[in-house]
């Protein structure tokens, strides 16, 4: 019997998993995929809000401003790259200034630090490349720029690290009353716990249901991305947002943490696991992302891609126990990444007031680091080439990843064991040439490593084979 | 210690460039490579066709790379695989690591940039859809198949008619794969035509003209795409979807010019193609450091790659031992209507002769290529066919350069009367 059972590891499960293993706990963590953080939390902004926009007195509100200060310790500890930039709200027109306005009382009652409001020649001085027809803007310093999936990984590879149990590969079919707790059936054995948190992202309802009578739905959304590679990733310093409408914080241009321009979202009604990427979707993110940074040069685009949101139908977070000693963390959207630790935070302490026993760890392990060999200076460079050789052999030309990172990803606490696992961790494939080069390389080192053959290396989750046989073997009927 | 040369890539390009700066009497020349042996995309290249028009037979990729490598026994240039080059500066400092060497600073009196090209991917061109294994670069497959010996996929879609996707059309049936479908978007292949016709028609592999893919669909793999036709602006046309049910989708839809380095170099690029800037001799804009192969623009033969990179090595052995050539009254050259992009772009007045490259923007039956100083022709050549596939060559003579009065001539491309 484990102590607690979380159900999902995105950026809420694994947070909630960092959390509870500083407590002497048994602690289980049951994910569907073949790897952590591989829905929602790996397909988003990568944006660490300053947490003005939620209505206050929400729930959102609640976990927004303290999960942007606690993300940011977290990173800082655990080694995950995380800028605090600042971000500007545009606004067009008059109308949009008393928008802006809005937004700055929001801030304020929300407990958001130092905002400013710009006028146009600030944004100028600030922000050459924003369109000139920008007439003010608000500044939030405090909002940030986070690589999320490895700020996810971080906080899931120190929860094993202290000990709690990760299961892959185990999707959750049903979940029943168990003696002292519940008892969950997936796809791969059963698992018994005192406590349940239902941290399922898109299927939190799902997962809701199968302990209590519906109270709330999932309606799925879907924001589609481009991704431009690093020439285009200085065109702006800030997160430029445009005014918020019903359809959520509208179209942003970004850098990102690895020094990419992020564009996007839109917001369409889409399934739940449907991430394709649409032409309609593409034309409306770049037509609105013009009137931002009119020169953005979309030929530079590297990669698109599609999050779904996990709105619930209240409009807010659903944060509460479906049942008894069920913890529903559900409705996660935006601005879930940032508050996703708020929210851990604050599930510890409800499971708490449940009777759940915290007894802190005395050899609680909270740090990380991740060697980017990159980022060396010459002499660290030459330094851990003399160490290890296999950091002297760039294998990803882009990105400029090293065999050493490579072999580095694939004995982490949480080994993977695709390409793009490989990728979340390394970065390899992440550049311009989309793992063209490196591709078959890295296959070659994850088969070598991981001790199976070229046919059994994924591209990302189970099914998703690269090779179909060795060639002279037989083809096509 | 301070090379005369530093070559930075090994493949054809870069082996060419330090022969023929040992040739001209350079002594110190190191070739870096960042693939564990030299050669380049050669050694993945297994079909033959290449050396025609150098060696005058027809050679595999392999064996056209192993003539230049077997050159250089004897020759003192070294060679030092296994390398990645992080950055070239101004004053010809290489900043490039090892696993044996480590992080290290090499010097040169001159540095020729051969690093090649890579593929557009399928970010580049935004196709819709979900994101499954299966879809891949043609280079990327091409790796997979010839030098690691797997296959990629059974039944196959190629967008885009460039030569490696063609090649690889052919490649992949031969393998046992069924290739579904070659499918272009503009109205003419972007490939040589001998290979449409050896790769595609050879095995009655269907070319889709005018026609792109709209979608890609598969979770995990890919499942099928759906392919339209599109019209005169290049945007699908609703009610001309074919479905194709496929496991894979392989991408030959352009390669683009690898520089980083030049770029971050603050060396001059054009920012259409991302090639480098070069003069005649194949100088960059920065005196000392040249730049040839397909990092200059993508060629269409190895032959033609080798040609241009004996001129960089020649060239830089040329700086090494005389210094720089004056680049004052430099002649630039301009594209007329319906050329692309033209190498060089400048020549120097005291160049003996200078070779144009170029290629044509859309297909011409029988016509010229003219040269013009002004309004006067200083050359017009005729030409039974020329193809946006093939690049086009024009010489000009020492005699015709000093013909040259105004400061720029401009290379058009034009149909004539039989």
């Amino acid at each position: 019997m484990y102590d607690v059972a979380i159900i999902g590891c995105g950026i809420t499960g694994s947070a909630c998993a960092y959390f509870l293993s500083k407590y002497s706990l048994k602690i289980a963590i049951i994910e569907k995929k073949n790897d952590v953080c591989c829905g929602t939390t790996r397909a988003n902004s990568a944006i660490i809000h300053a947490g003005y926009d939620p209505i206050p007195g929400t729930l959102c509100a609640k976990y927004n401003v303290r999960g942007n200060l606690l993300t940011k310790e977290i990173c800082k500890k655990l080694d995950v790259l995380c800028k605090e930039i600042g971000s500007l709200v545009l606004a067009f027109s008059d109308e949009e200034k008393e928008t802006l306005k809005e937004l700055y009382e929001r801030g304020i009652k929300n407990g958001v630090p130092d905002m400013e409001i710009w006028d146009g020649d600030r944004i100028r001085r600030e922000e050459p490349n924003v369109s000139e027809n920008a007439v003010a803007a608000l500044y939030a310093p405090t909002a940030a720029i986070v690589n999320p999936w490895e700020y996810g990984l971080a906080m899931a590879e120190t929860a094993v690290r202290n000990g709690a149990e990760l299961m892959l590969n185990s999707e959750v079919k049903s979940i029943s009353k168990a003696d002292g707790g519940w008892k969950i059936e997936t796809g791969s054995g059963s698992v018994e716990a005192k406590y349940v948190i239902n941290a399922a992202g898109v299927y939190t309802d799902i997962i809701h249901n199968m302990v209590a009578d519906k109270s709330f739905e999932i309606i799925p959304n879907a924001g589609e991305y481009y991704l431009l590679d690093k020439c285009e990733g200085e065109r702006v310093s800030h997160v430029i947002f445009q005014c918020p409408d019903k359809n959520g914080k509208g179209v942003l241009v970004a850098p990102t943490v690895h020094g990419n321009l992020i564009v996007g979202p839109n917001a369409v009604d889409s399934d739940r696991d449907d991430t394709a990427t649409r032409t309609a979707s593409l034309d409306f993110v770049r037509t609105s992302a013009v009137k931002s940074v009119p020169s953005i040069n979309f030929r530079e685009n590297i990669r698109n891609f599609t999050g779904v949101r996990a709105n619930a139908d209240t409009g807010d977070f659903v944060i509460g126990f479906a049942a008894e000693n069920f913890l529903d963390l559900a409705g996660i959207k935006s601005p879930g990444l940032s508050a996703a630790p708020a929210i851990a935070e604050d599930a510890v302490r409800m499971l708490k007031e449940k009777g759940l026993e915290l007894r802190e760890k005395e050899n609680f392990i909270d740090t990380r680091r991740h060697l980017r060999f990159n980022e060396l200076s010459d002499e660290k460079k030459n330094e851990v080439i003399a160490r290890n050789p296999l950091y002297g052999r760039v294998v990803c030309r882009c990105e400029t990843i090293t065999e050493g990172e490579i072999v580095d990803a694939l004995a982490s606490p949480i080994k993977p064991v695709s390409l793009d696992g490989v990728k979340r961790r390394a970065g390899t494939g992440m550049g311009r040439c989309q793992g063209g080069f490196c591709g078959p390389k890295v296959l070659e080192i994850i088969a070598r490593s991981n001790n199976i053959t070229f046919e059994d290396v994924l591209q990302d989750d189970t099914g998703s084979y690269i090779l179909t046989g060795e060639t002279k073997n037989g083809g096509a009927k | 210690m301070m090379y005369d040369l530093i070559v930075v890539g090994g493949g054809p390009a870069g082996l060419a460039a330090a022969l023929a700066a040992k040739e001209k009497g350079l002594d110190s020349i190191l070739i870096i490579e960042r693939d564990s042996q030299l050669g380049g995309i050669l050694n993945q290249c297994i079909h033959n066709g290449f050396g025609l028009h150098y060696f005058k037979e027809e050679l595999t990729g392999p064996e056209y790379a192993g003539r230049f490598i077997k050159m250089l026994e004897g020759t003192g240039i070294k060679a030092m695989c296994d390398t990645m080059v992080l950055a070239v500066t101004q004053d010809k400092k290489i900043h490039c690591i090892n696993p044996t060497d480590g992080y290290q600073v090499l010097e040169a009196k001159s540095i020729v940039l051969a690093m090649g090209c890579r593929e557009r991917t399928r970010g580049a061109i935004s196709i819709p859809g979900t994101r499954p294994a299966g879809v891949l670069t043609a280079g990327a497959a091409q790796r997979f198949v010839n030098i690691e010996g797997h296959m990629v996929g059974k039944r196959v879609v190629i967008l885009g008619s460039g030569d490696i996707g063609l090649i690889m059309a052919r490649r992949m049936t031969l393998e046992g794969a069924k290739v579904l479908a070659c499918v272009e978007l503009m109205p003419y292949s972007g490939g040589l035509q001998r290979n449409i016709v050896q790769c595609l028609n050879d095995f009655d592999i269907p070319l889709y003209l005018s026609h792109t893919i709209t979608e890609i669909r598969g979770k995990n793999r890919v499942e099928g795409v759906t392919i339209a036709k599109v019209g005169p602006d290049r945007k699908p046309i609703e009610g001309t979807e074919i479905d194709f049910d496929c496991d894979t989708v392989l991408l030959s839809v352009g390669l683009i010019p690898e520089n980083e380095l030049t770029r971050n170099a603050g060396i001059d690029i054009d920012i259409r193609t991302n090639g480098v800037v070069v003069w005649e001799n194949m100088e960059t804009s920065v005196p000392g450091i040249f730049a040839s192969g397909n990092v200059v623009h993508v060629h269409d033969l190895v032959d033609y790659v080798t040609g241009e990179s004996q001129k960089a090595g020649r060239a830089a052995a040329e700086y090494v031992k005389q210094g720089m050539r004056s680049r004052e009254h430099a002649i630039s050259v301009n594209e007329g209507k319906d050329v692309g992009f033209i190498v060089p772009l400048k020549i120097h007045r005291e160049a003996m002769d200078a070779e144009i490259f170029f290629r044509v923007r859309r297909i011409f039956e029988t016509s010229a290529i003219v040269v013009k100083d002004g309004d006067k022709v200083l050359a017009h050549l005729k030409r039974a066919h020329m193809a946006p596939g093939e690049m086009e060559r024009v010489k000009l003579s020492r005699s015709l350069l000093d013909a040259i009065e105004g400061d720029e001539i401009t290379v058009y491309a034009e149909e004539v009367e039989e």
